[in-house]
């Protein structure tokens, strides 16, 4: 009982990286209804220039939140130099940018700080939370993190003229447009946005993961495991995708015989293919309906 | 009267088919004006080309000012209203933040509170329905909703496709004393789209009869009503 209690509590510990992950990969869905294969490429650059900032003697929360800026905009040039002209191209395309978009991503951020292990410091410590030894101050820390991120979240597209755009433009464009949105705008809000929440996601799993160009691989695949399990639609769904991803791959690792870490990853592919055969909207997203 | 929209030599065109062919008529400021026609005839057309949803050439002035090198949304913060061909409900959002869009351009916080409370006195069943989702409504309902949507903009000139499609004949009388009465009271000036032509006329000023692309009528609407040609096609008597 105590082990399934520690699994579970681990499990937790890491689903908060990928419910990070999955809530910038909700937002870019949202806004322009594709996943985004280089998103975590885009939250791995974002905490390389984190860390130079701080390499360059910028205190870690300075750096933080320039980064956050940075990544706002950087998400926005993205979609207007990149994307806006492919708006009306069909979905190959799109997929087809994502990847050089990825590529390209990596290879620069190699070029620029080589591809060497680099420690990322924690702003939380890492002592063991309230003497477990299973989940330490800095996991307890970005368990907090995301929860904050998502009460934001939840505001800014319940309570402000802005969110409320935002949801119009995603829903039914040609509706927002004749209310007076600026449906194309909201597309570049909606990349600023993902980028700058994926850049808080790469800044807290920099030092559970070690910073490399490579470090988001693995986590953007869970990632997306968190989202389609809570549903693309759903911000709350993706957050709680991101732990039930982490608690069901701990407990398999632990309990099914065969899976050790080796196997985890499949676990997660796993994941994705059975929530989208069985229940393809997710756990709590909403269902497509289409009157034909 | 002056005109308040000016439409000179319109043509517009869906890939390499022109759908309008040299359209010509104006909206005099406060009045109801009508376009009848048949199904394909352009009349929808007509109303996307001023909203620049559609590829068009030809001059389109709204108080004297040229609409074509303008956005959609851009157009519609001059003060244009479109209520689209099946409403265009945002389904998935309740009611009252449907009016809250309407007036998402608007800056005046307490301004678009009030209006709200106005739309539930001219629409009570909305004000019962105000935290339902608006993809629960029935037809009739999503039609004043999205009626009052238009409103919440506080346009000068509302642009209506069909309303009455697919309500019953009750509703369908309700709706246009609830047009008539917006035009009268808030000054509004409607261009009503319609295939329910009888109704249309009754509170329209002026009417314009399109027939492939071309406009092949125009004259007040109680004169049109009372046309023989008119009659046949139109009104079925």
């Amino acid at each position: 009982m105590e082990l399934f209690v520690n699994q579970i509590l681990a499990g937790i510990a890491t689903g908060a990286i990928y419910a990070c992950m999955a809530l910038a990969v909700v937002m870019i869905y949202q806004a322009i209804d594709h996943l985004n294969f280089a998103q975590g490429e885009m939250a791995m650059f974002s905490t390389f220039i984190s860390w130079q900032l701080m390499q360059w003697g910028v205190p870690y929360w300075g750096a933080f939140l320039l980064t956050l800026i940075l990544s706002f905009i950087g998400g926005i040039l993205i979609e207007r130099l990149l994307f806006k002209p492919l708006a009306k191209a069909p979905i190959l395309t799109h997929v087809a940018g994502f990847i050089a978009l990825f590529a390209i991503i990596n290879s620069v951020a190699g070029l620029i700080w080589d591809f060497t292990i680099k420690q990322y410091p924690t702003p939380f410590g890492s002592a063991p939370f309230l003497g477990s030894q299973l989940i330490s101050t800095h996991q307890a820390g970005m368990i907090g993190v995301t929860i904050l991120l998502l009460i934001a979240l939840y505001v800014f597209f319940q309570y402000t003229r802005f969110g409320l755009a935002m949801r119009a433009a995603a829903s039914v464009p040609e509706s927002a447009r004749l209310v007076g949105v600026n449906t194309s705008w909201m597309i570049a809000l909606g990349w600023g946005m993902a980028a700058a929440i994926g850049s808080i996601a790469g800044m807290l799993i920099a030092p559970v993961v070690f910073l490399e160009p490579n470090m988001m691989g693995g986590v953007l695949i869970y990632g997306f495991a968190a989202a389609v399990l809570g549903g693309l639609t759903s911000p709350f769904g993706a957050v709680v995708g991101g732990f039930l991803v982490g608690i069901i791959e701990n407990l398999a690792g632990t309990y099914i015989p065969g899976v050790g870490n080796e196997l985890k990853l499949p676990i997660a592919l796993a994941l994705i293919i059975t929530v989208l055969v069985v229940k393809p909207a997710g756990l709590f997203g909403r269902p497509i309906v289409k009157r034909v | 009267m002056t005109a308040l929209l000016n439409i000179r030599a319109l043509n517009a065109y869906y890939g390499q088919v022109q759908a309008l062919h040299g359209l010509e008529f104006s909206l005099q400021q406060g009045s109801v004006t009508t376009l009848l026609g048949a199904n394909g005839a352009g009349k929808t057309t007509t109303l996307r080309a001023i909203c620049n949803m559609v590829r068009t050439t030809g001059a389109i002035e709204f108080d004297g000012a040229p609409l074509s090198s303008r956005s959609t949304e851009n157009i519609v913060r001059l003060g244009i209203a479109h209520v689209p061909q099946g409403r265009g409900t945002f389904t998935t959002m309740t009611v009252q933040e449907n009016l809250q869009l309407g007036a998402i351009t608007r800056g005046d916080k307490a301004g678009v509170l009030a209006d709200i409370e106005r739309m539930y006195a001219h629409f009570p069943v909305l004000k019962q329905r105000h935290t339902q989702q608006a993809g629960t409504l029935s037809g009739g309902e999503q039609q004043m909703l999205a009626v009052a949507r238009a409103l919440m903009l506080r346009p000068r000139l509302m642009l209506l496709d069909e309303p009455s499609f697919g309500l019953a004949p009750l509703i369908v009388r309700d709706l246009f004393k609830i047009l008539g009465k917006i035009n009268r009271e808030e000054k509004v000036t409607i261009l009503v789209v319609e295939q329910n032509a009888q109704l249309a006329l009754e509170i329209a000023d002026q009417a314009y009869v399109i027939e492939t692309g071309r406009i092949v009528m125009s004259g007040k609407a109680n004169e049109i009503a009372d046309n023989e040609d008119v009659r046949k096609s139109y009104l079925g008597y």
